[in-house]
């Protein structure tokens, strides 16, 4: 085990280093950070602090780091509440930047950045990279969406400042990511499993030999997917496929990844603190037992998040990784606590599509959410009956009724949908409720 | 004047069409006239029944989505020329036809047009000015 270590920590990224840090410096920096952002959040969030307050909580009650679990959770209906800027510990001059995901309702889940948040996520991402055994001279594509998702843009300040080349292609056109794959050279590829799938298949087609091409790597996350796609993305590919989990609450993508020997994805436990809890109790259950995920950041500036529900179901992997590093591991995360979707990566709940339902129609029609993935891209279908008040016996009429929805529910999600209208009664119902989701997406 | 159509919403599938017509044929209405208006999606049945009261409650009772609507039936000689004078006497009167459907009938080789217009009261005085026949619901029914 000595000699795992020493030839890993004389060979790695220098900005891997902290990946290596002795457990016993690495909890007395945790439990110092994590002092410090309470003592922060407490100061300039109003909610932690009358959450605080309830509890009969001052920041000086955290002497130690089993402490945390006196600590009140945050949900992402916080985040949804005080929306847009109620979570905010730093003035908005200090802010650089702000990202938005999907929230339950039409508004979304804002989040901000320091200058100093910006240098640690990006730091994260060069630690993600480093591990996967890329650096200085790899040609780096990101498919991953680019602009308010924090996907694009994490990943793209995590390539280069590894000092990679990076290939900002973001998402969709792909055709024209295997030209550039093709004719740049590239050797890793960042984006969603089931999109780099789609390139596979793509490619095929096109009669570009995927195998052949200098492509080494792949970093693939905002989803879950499964070692059977791992081992399909491989054989097909002939490239190493990692791992990679973050959302947007905490940071973005960067959380934690997979290093090399692939067992379990390593949290960077210097900017997080992972806990794993009971998800109906919240009381928190031992390593190597299946839980909720929950995450605090331990040195974001900007929204500090304290015990954030991740509803991401994993475990904390017990023992130490092979490669060496001290950095806790996850195990892969394969559903949810709660009942959002991920389509093409973007993160949707059943709730949305009712807001969007309910604006145009006023009442809420029988609807259904089918999903499908069709040269595997995932596919969303919201069918809706056509009840009595919504139907017009003018085509046009349901044409625009039509074009309503399909306005409402693609502004609503953020990602293109089909609209079905379909007669009523055609959803099925089982005991009088219909069944809201049907996925029939193969993992 | 105005007729009673029943319109209902049928999904673009093999057998959409036929498990309404088989519960009309059951209960034993006759449908005098029948248009079928499609999209990729769905199609929207128009009918003229000789009960529409009946089988629209028929219908509503077996789950379909129904809706009764006001046309027009116009009269006219089965032979070129016989639409255009109809739409003829509608030039420059801004009355504006939703949509329309026809069909001949052996007998005294007339053809039937029924209208649906977004105003049917304006279209009746203009039609009837114009000596343009309009038939009543029975006349149609009658046929």
């Amino acid at each position: 085990m000595n000699s795992v270590l020493e030839t890993s920590v004389t060979d790695c990224h220098p900005a891997s280093v902290p990946d290596y840090t002795p457990v016993v410096e690495l909890r007395d920096l945790q439990l110092q950070r994590l002092q410090s952002v309470v003592t922060r959040a407490w100061r300039q969030v109003k909610l932690f602090h009358s959450r605080m307050d309830e509890r009969g909580l001052e920041p000086e009650d955290i002497r130690s780091l089993n402490d945390i679990a006196k600590l009140p959770f945050t949900e992402k209906s916080d985040l949804r509440d005080t929306y847009p800027f109620g979570l905010f510990a730093s003035p908005m001059k200090d802010v650089v930047r702000l990202h938005a995901s999907s929230g339950t309702t039409g508004k979304p889940i804002v989040v901000a950045y320091t200058q100093e948040d910006v240098d640690v996520w990006t730091s994260v991402l060069v630690r993600c990279f480093a591990g996967c055994g890329l650096h200085r001279g790899d040609i780096i594509q990101i498919a991953y969406g680019y602009g308010l998702f924090t996907g694009g843009l994490g990943a793209h300040y995590g390539a280069e400042g590894l000092g990679a080349t990076v290939v900002p292609t973001s998402v969709g056109h792909a055709d024209r990511q295997i030209m550039l794959m093709k004719d740049f050279g590239v050797t890793a590829m960042c984006c969603t499993p089931t999109y780099f799938l789609h390139l596979i298949e793509r490619a095929a087609e096109l009669g570009v030999a995927m195998k052949e091409l200098p492509l080494r790597a792949g970093v693939f996350g905002a989803e879950p997917w499964t070692e059977s796609m791992r081992k399909h993305i491989e054989d097909a590919s002939s490239i190493e496929a990692f791992d990679i989990y973050g959302l947007s609450e905490i940071i973005g993508p960067g959380v934690g990844c997979e290093c090399r020997v692939h067992r379990g994805l390593h949290i960077f436990e210097d900017h997080f603190y992972p806990e794993i809890v009971d998800p109906t109790t919240g009381a928190p259950l031992p390593d190597g037992t299946e839980g909720e995920l929950v995450l605090t950041t331990l040195s974001k500036q900007a929204m500090p998040m304290i015990r954030y529900r991740t509803r991401d179901i994993t475990m904390l992997l017990p023992g130490r990784c092979e490669c060496g590093r001290t950095l806790r591991r996850i195990g892969r995360i394969g559903r949810r606590s709660d009942d959002m979707l991920i389509i093409r990566g973007v993160n949707i709940f059943p709730s949305q599509v009712e807001s969007a339902l309910l604006q145009i129609e006023g009442t809420l029609p029988h609807y259904q959410i089918l999903l499908t993935r069709e040269q595997e891209l995932d596919q969303m279908e919201v069918q809706v009956e056509v009840t009595t008040q919504m139907f017009n016996d003018k085509i046009g009429a349901l044409q625009g009724l039509h074009d309503r929805l399909q306005n409402a529910l693609d502004h609503v999600l953020g990602i293109r949908v089909r609209v079905a209208l379909v007669e009523a009664f055609s959803i099925e119902r089982s005991q009088g409720k219909a069944k809201r989701v049907i996925d029939r997406r193969a993992l | 004047m105005k007729i009673q159509q029943l319109s209902l919403f049928a999904e673009n599938k093999p057998g959409h069409i036929a498990a309404p017509a088989r519960l009309l044929a059951q209960e034993g209405v006759d449908i005098r006239a029948l248009y079928l208006a499609d999209t990729q999606q769905y199609g929207i049945v128009r009918m003229i029944v000789a009960d529409s009261l009946k089988a629209a409650a028929l219908l509503e009772a077996h789950g379909f989505v129904v809706k009764m609507t006001e046309v027009l039936a116009v009269e006219v000689p089965d032979r070129p020329g016989g639409l255009a004078d109809v739409l003829g006497a509608l030039d420059g009167t801004g009355i504006n036809i939703e949509y329309m459907y026809a069909f001949p009938y052996s007998r005294g080789g007339q053809a039937i047009l029924i209208f649906r217009f977004a105003d049917p009261d304006a279209a009746i005085a203009r039609l009837q000015t114009a000596g343009i026949n309009l038939l009543a619901s029975e006349e149609l029914l009658n046929i």
